[in-house]
């Protein structure tokens, strides 16, 4: 089979700065994989790269055995690749419902004429966008909030808000940028459950975390991540008990 | 019909209302003018307003485009015979048409590139209307626009004029409403919130930016074909740099981003440039009131972003 995602040989510098350094991995599809690693240690880097924000200078990402294309963020969430953001991004004055309806963007096709003159096919579309939307807040748990401008919500919710939008794309593949950060421990277990229940759904998980056991818990394997370079890749009870990762880990555990 | 549709609908129909009230209880030529000039510049602003709120970008030639819908009507149908209707569209679709040859190569880049841009194509456009004297009548101008006409019914009277300019106009920010409250609205809407998101979420903002800078022109150059038929004789000097601020100013002051909100800008500035006009030469006994216009305006500028960044719309904003 076919690895959903693939990495080749990939580098990325920033000016005399290298990021990534050579780091090769696949996902499976239907699986959870985590990257995790130290501040610095090149994961949002990877998954900028992969999502089309940043060039990479060296290597290749294959999607579905194909290229994805670089430096166009939208032509790669067309290929059924939707993320997330480390700080998150929403659009504040849009309701949440909106913001979850732009994830729905791709699923329309009404242009500039049908819109400006509010023709029947577009508002039936636009009654169909807004049921899949309000499907997609009750995964997450955020249909009460419909209505409610998203800056307005707490930090918590306003990840669960960009997640949705990222469902609501239908995505094969689902990057998750640090989705734990400054999330309380119950929001953590909502969270970890959201995930299980998107992987269950069929969309593979790609995410990025430094909780170590947030992320040995939840997925199905992990790459660990060190200055740029692979330090170890598996199971996550392998991880674990991988020496060169206790020896690059034991200084954040114990602090 | 939506709950948003509705309320902007009968918006639309009250305002209607009110302007054939006053076409056919107002008398005064001056005050049916204004009411025209009002129409026209709202109209002229409203893919302005667009654009700075929604491509996030300025446009400092936006009078180009007025020029360039005026001229294309008045050069086709004073010097060629042409029948208006047919040459309003041609403008429409030149001023398009410009406004995508510009914008393709701007919003590849970006920041401020725009504004210097269009300030430039609205420089070359000014100096050839003023020497290419052949077709443009040069400085003098041009006469002998015919107004526009529906088999025998001419536009020809202030009153007929109201009709026609307000009519277009309240099209417009009827399907301008319905626009922003859609599909491309919203991805509009997401692009201003974050460029980036919006990309991730699948939205190609290239070219939602560049279909709202086209739109833009073509709105603008409607109504300088509105302009020159009404006036039925154009020259250079109103499409300068000047009008290029002044509908800068008329979208700040209603609120960019906001429909109705050009409108109360396109009315403050006409009636404020009157009131300039009249009041400035009893104070200095001077006539120099395009160059008090400028330091007015760029003192109100400074104002309303200090003092009221959301425009005059924002202050009736409901909950």
């Amino acid at each position: 089979m076919t690895p959903l995602l693939e990495v080749r040989g990939l580098w990325k510098e920033f000016g005399g700065l290298t990021a990534v350094r050579g780091v090769d991995f696949v996902v499976e599809p239907g699986q959870i994989k985590a990257m995790i690693g130290p501040n610095g240690a090149g994961k949002t880097t990877i998954l900028n790269v992969i999502g089309g924000a940043l060039p990479p200078s060296r290597g290749s990402v294959l999607f579905e055995g194909v290229a994805l294309p670089r430096e166009r963020p939208h032509a790669v969430a067309a290929r059924g690749v939707a993320r997330t953001f480390q700080l998150v991004r929403l659009f504040g004055e849009m309701t949440v419902l909106d913001n979850v309806l732009v994830g729905c963007h791709r699923r329309g096709r009404s242009g500039w004429g049908a819109c400006a003159l509010r023709t029947r096919g577009m508002r039936e579309e636009e009654r169909r966008l807004r049921e899949r939307a309000e499907t997609v807040l009750v995964v997450v748990g955020l249909e009460e909030r419909a209505a409610l401008p998203a800056a307005a919500l707490a930090y918590g919710e306003q990840r669960l808000v960009e997640i949705g939008r990222a469902l609501a794309m239908e995505p094969k593949l689902l990057l998750l940028d640090e989705p734990g950060a400054g999330l309380d421990p119950e929001e953590h277990r909502r969270l970890a459950r959201l995930v299980r229940t998107i992987r269950d759904g069929g969309t593979t998980v790609l995410l990025v975390d430094h909780h170590m056991e947030f992320v040995l818990e939840l997925s199905d394997e992990v790459l660990v991540l060190s200055y740029g370079e692979k330090l170890a890749e598996g199971p996550p009870r392998a991880v674990r008990a991988d020496a060169k990762v206790i020896a690059a880990y034991l200084g954040e555990e114990a602090a | 019909m939506s709950v948003s549709a509705r309320r902007r609908f009968r918006m639309l129909v009250a305002v209607a209302i009110a302007m054939a009230a006053l076409s056919s209880a107002v008398t005064s030529r001056y005050v049916l003018s204004t009411l025209i000039f009002i129409a026209l510049n709202a109209m002229a602003a409203l893919g302005l307003s667009l654009v700075m709120g929604f491509a996030g970008q300025v446009s400092l030639g936006q009078a180009a485009f007025y020029a360039v819908g005026a001229y294309v009507s008045g050069v086709l149908t004073a010097s060629f015979g042409w029948n208006g209707w047919a040459a309003l569209v041609l403008a429409v679709g030149a001023g398009a048409l410009l406004a995508l040859a510009i914008g393709l190569p701007i919003f590849r880049l970006s920041g401020l590139l725009l504004a210097m841009a269009t300030l430039g194509f609205g420089i070359i456009v000014y100096y050839v209307l003023v020497n290419w004297s052949g077709i443009t009548g040069g400085p003098s101008g041009l006469t002998g626009i015919p107004p526009l006409a529906l088999g025998r019914f001419r536009f020809d009277t202030d009153q007929r004029m109201l009709w026609l300019a307000w009519s277009l106009l309240l099209l417009l920010l009827g399907l301008a409403g319905n626009l922003v409250d859609s599909r491309v609205g919203r991805a509009l809407r997401a692009v201003h919130g974050s460029e980036v998101a919006a990309e991730a979420a699948g939205i190609d903002t290239l070219r939602l930016k560049l279909g709202v800078f086209t739109a833009a022109g073509a709105t603008t150059a409607l109504a300088g074909s509105l302009y020159a038929h009404y006036l039925t004789f154009i020259n250079p000097s109103p499409f300068g740099f000047a009008y290029s601020v002044e509908l800068v100013v008329m979208v700040v002051l209603g609120g960019v981003a906001s429909i109705w909100g050009t409108v109360l800008g396109a009315a403050a500035v006409v009636l404020f440039v009157e009131a300039l006009r009249t009041g400035l030469p009893l104070l200095t006994a001077s006539h120099g009131a395009p160059e008090y216009e400028i330091v007015a305006f760029g003192l109100i500028l400074m104002g309303f972003v200090v003092f009221l960044p959301g425009g005059l719309a924002s202050l009736r904003k409901t909950p």
